[in-house]
């Protein structure tokens, strides 16, 4: 099963290695990361996307837990929250697709943020659905390449 | 008043009541070794690393006090690292600090420069690298803090040469303010829900086992426990790292759990209708076959370190805090439950003693100088009141089941990592928190040779513990796997080419003594325990002399081998 785990954390070197390292040594691939200061300065805040078996994910969060620079942890699973992910896809659009291509574009609302003669760079935000969708679309016109910032969440209410 | 950053290093030590410490110098050492210098904290100089994180450890296990080590950058920090895993799988505080290049060349693979906070980070329960000289005192009070509090584990500070150099304000009073981490907040209490719903598992229970281990110890809740064990009658198997937490010599004592624990203690967990774990860890030495691992039982869990509960095996009521705390409120509880159930109790020891009747711990008891003979001997004549510190193997195993111990902190093992090469110089550390006691290292000849290296640190400290060799010529743990599992195909197990024990000893400036005759032990062990000084005694015992009872890997805890046939 999908968790997107909520990681609140002391802002210090070491703190992103010592949670990377527990996923790593179980064997959990990390699908998605993304760290970035929160209210306060000396905290950060860390989403983390994985997958993997309940029951080491379970032992997961607790050593999250007692490692000593978290401040608190949260799965996110049954829980009403937002997810938004940014994605950046540079995509061909010569001549004679381009407007193919702006009408998707369009749809989704997202926004081309570059123009260059045979390819556009598409922006858009929106959680992993969507934007998967969006890529789906976009696939037959030739994607060059995709960014993504990583999935941030949170909590409604 | 202005300080350098090594001056302010062994203020905050002698802040933290710190008397020894163990290590080796080295370059980037050299400002902080030379305030060490006429400062009133003893140091032993040792002759590795390795050694150093030992002493410190064992020290620590013996006197509940935070060991201090120290070791230079590079090869003295890779060399303290097997210390630091087995201090942090046993949960024993200790403090190591390394120096490290100066801050500008860190990261430029600059002379001995090892990524020392990368490498330690997941064998220490936290480490920091300091740079910057005001940070050292706060650091230094929280690494000793972390350490010993919570599930305690060794804490690991890198301290570059030039943050040594440096100097800053130094103000005393600062120093002793309380640590506060927002972070890192330990549990002591239990929840009062939570014991309420375990006091009513042990109304109902039947045929209730209390699994204590080396959290009781840490916790100095032996006593809380026999209170338990006596009010509710229930009986007691300990872990191996549990030694001591339980005596003995009670009619209630099952002994060790396990591998190589007994027949009914193992007879005892699988019959049983309620576990009560306190402050042991389901580990897979005492699990067995995971899936069938006490089948019938309900399992209360008393454990300070919520990551150690449901981790193996899924408990029904758990309760995060420390043991003597818990135990303290439950056993008020217990007391007045007066004596329910104390009849179908009284059917379930019977069972039990029956089960001890019949599948004693026990050896072959003839003419020949078998190992179990030589601990059996070593508690007759210490009169069960000395540190017996362990090797790993076979002999950790006899020292375990044929010296019984009755104090906590009695018994210092390396149970989780099972390191070769502990016990001797964990039992040098040992001596010198408890010069009082009689110390001695049960080894391997094996084990022994991984840190003989420290028989000089010994005998130029006159540290008297007393060295028994089980030498069976064997790395003899592997060689019983071989025998019995592996057609006794002794691969690379075949220690003949031990070189001279008691020529060794006397190499040292120590006392040797070989004895090869049953009747020669206990002279041996009197001699040995009269002298002052470091003691090596070279038991030439039976070869192939297996450890039993055992379960063999992948079987079920009561699935027990009771010897050869
Ligand atoms: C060759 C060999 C054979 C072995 N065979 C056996 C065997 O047959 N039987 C056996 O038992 N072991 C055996 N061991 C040892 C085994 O590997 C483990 O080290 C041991 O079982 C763990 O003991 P423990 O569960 O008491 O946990 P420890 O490692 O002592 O951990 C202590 C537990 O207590 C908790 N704790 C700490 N402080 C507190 C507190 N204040 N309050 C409450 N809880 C606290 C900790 O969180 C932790 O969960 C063997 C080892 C070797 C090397
Ligand atoms: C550092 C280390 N290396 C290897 C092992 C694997 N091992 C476990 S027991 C053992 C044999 C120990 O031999 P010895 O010290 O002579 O003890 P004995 O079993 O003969 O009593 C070995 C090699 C280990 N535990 N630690
Ligand atoms: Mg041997």
């Amino acid at each position: 099963m999908r968790h997107t785990i909520s990681v609140l954390v002391e802002n210090k070197p070491g703190v992103l290695a010592r949670i990377s390292s527990l996923f790593s040594a179980r064997g959990f691939n990390i699908d998605s990361l993304a760290v970035g200061e929160t209210e306060q300065h000396d905290v950060s805040r860390m989403t983390i996307i994985v997958k993997g078996d309940e029951k080491i994910l379970e032992q997961v969060m607790k050593q999250l837990n007692k490692l000593i620079d978290i401040i608190k942890v949260i799965d996110f699973v049954g829980q009403p929250h937002l997810e938004r992910d940014l994605v950046l896809i540079k995509v061909n659009a010569g001549k004679g697709k381009r407007s193919e291509v702006l009408e998707i574009v369009d749809i989704f609302r997202a926004k081309i943020v570059d123009v260059a003669s045979n390819s556009v760079i598409v922006e858009m935000t929106g959680d992993e659905e969507k934007i998967l969708a969006l890529v789906n679309m976009l696939k037959p016109y030739g994607i060059k390449e995709i960014v993504r910032t990583g999935i941030v969440a949170m909590g409604r209410g | 008043m202005k300080l350098t950053g090594a001056q302010i290093f062994v203020e905050s030590l002698i802040k933290e009541k710190v008397e020894i410490m163990f290590g080796i110098p080295g370059g980037v050492l050299l400002p902080t070794f030379d305030v060490l210098y006429g400062a009133p904290i003893k140091f032993i100089l040792t002759r590795h690393e390795q050694g150093a994180a030992h002493m410190a450890d064992g020290y620590a296990r013996a006197t509940g006090k935070v060991g201090v080590c120290i070791a230079t950058s590079g090869p003295g920090a890779t060399n303290l690292t097997t210390g630091l895993a087995t201090a942090n799988m046993d949960s024993v505080p200790v403090v190591a600090f390394t120096g490290q290049v100066a801050t500008h060349l860190v990261g430029n693979d600059a002379f001995q420069e090892a990524d020392t906070t990368g490498v330690t980070r997941s064998i220490t329960k936290y480490n920091y690298l300091v740079k910057d000289v005001r940070e050292i005192a706060s650091t230094i009070k929280e690494a000793f803090h972390i350490a010993r509090t919570g599930r305690p584990g060794p804490v690991l500070i890198d301290f570059p040469v030039d943050v040594q150099r440096a100097s800053c304000e130094f103000v005393y009073h600062k120093y002793h303010k309380e640590v506060e981490i927002r972070s890192y907040k330990p549990k002591y209490k239990g929840h009062p829900q939570q014991i309420k719903k375990a006091i009513d598992l042990i109304k109902q229970s039947e045929r209730a086992v209390i699994y204590a281990g080396g959290g009781v110890i840490i916790s100095g809740a032996a006593g809380e426990l026999r209170e338990m064990a006596k009010t509710t009658q229930i009986p007691v198997t300990l872990t191996l790292m549990g030694m001591g937490a339980f005596p003995q010599d009670s009619e209630l004592f099952l002994g060790m759990l396990g591998m190589h624990g007994t027949y009914f203690a193992n007879h005892a967990i699988q019959n049983s209708d309620l576990i009560i774990a306190i402050g042991a860890r389901f580990d897979d030495r005492i699990t067995a076959r995971l899936d069938a691992f006490a089948p019938k039982a309900k399992i209360i869990h008393i454990d300070i370190d919520p990551t150690s509960i449901s981790k193996n095996v899924k408990v029904d009521v758990p309760i995060v805090g420390d043991a003597k705390n818990v135990m303290r409120e439950m056993n008020k509880l217990l007391n007045k439950l007066g004596s329910k159930n104390m009849e179908k109790r009284k059917k379930w020891q019977k069972q039990i003693s029956q089960w001890k009747k019949e599948n004693p711990l026990t050896y072959k008891k003839d003419g020949k100088l078998r190992p179990q003979y030589v601990v059996e001997k070593i508690y007759e004549v210490t009169k069960g009141k000395a540190i017996i510190a362990t090797e790993v193997g076979q002999n950790q195993m006899w020292a375990q089941q044929f010296y019984k111990y009755n104090y906590p902190r009695h018994f210092i093992t390396s149970g989780g990592l099972g390191t070769m090469g502990y016990g001797f110089p964990a039992a040098i550390g040992a001596k010198l928190g408890k010069p009082e006691k009689v110390v001695f290292d049960i080894a391997g000849d094996g084990s022994f040779q991984m840190n003989i290296q420290e028989m000089a640190t010994a005998v130029n400290n006159k540290v008297g513990v007393k060295i028994a060799i089980l030498n069976n010529g064997y790395l003899g743990m592997v060689r019983q796997w071989q025998q019995l599992f592996y057609k006794k195909r002794y691969s690379a197990t075949d220690l003949t080419a031990n070189p001279d024990f008691v020529k060794i000893a006397e190499a040292y400036g120590a006392l040797g003594i070989r004895v090869s005759e049953k009747g020669e032990v206990e002279g041996a062990l009197r001699k040995a325990i009269s002298v002052d000084g470091p003691v090596i005694l070279d038991f030439l015992v039976e070869r192939e002399e297996n450890v039993f009872p055992m379960v063999p890997a992948g079987a079920r805890l009561d699935e027990v081998i009771r010897g050869l046939a």
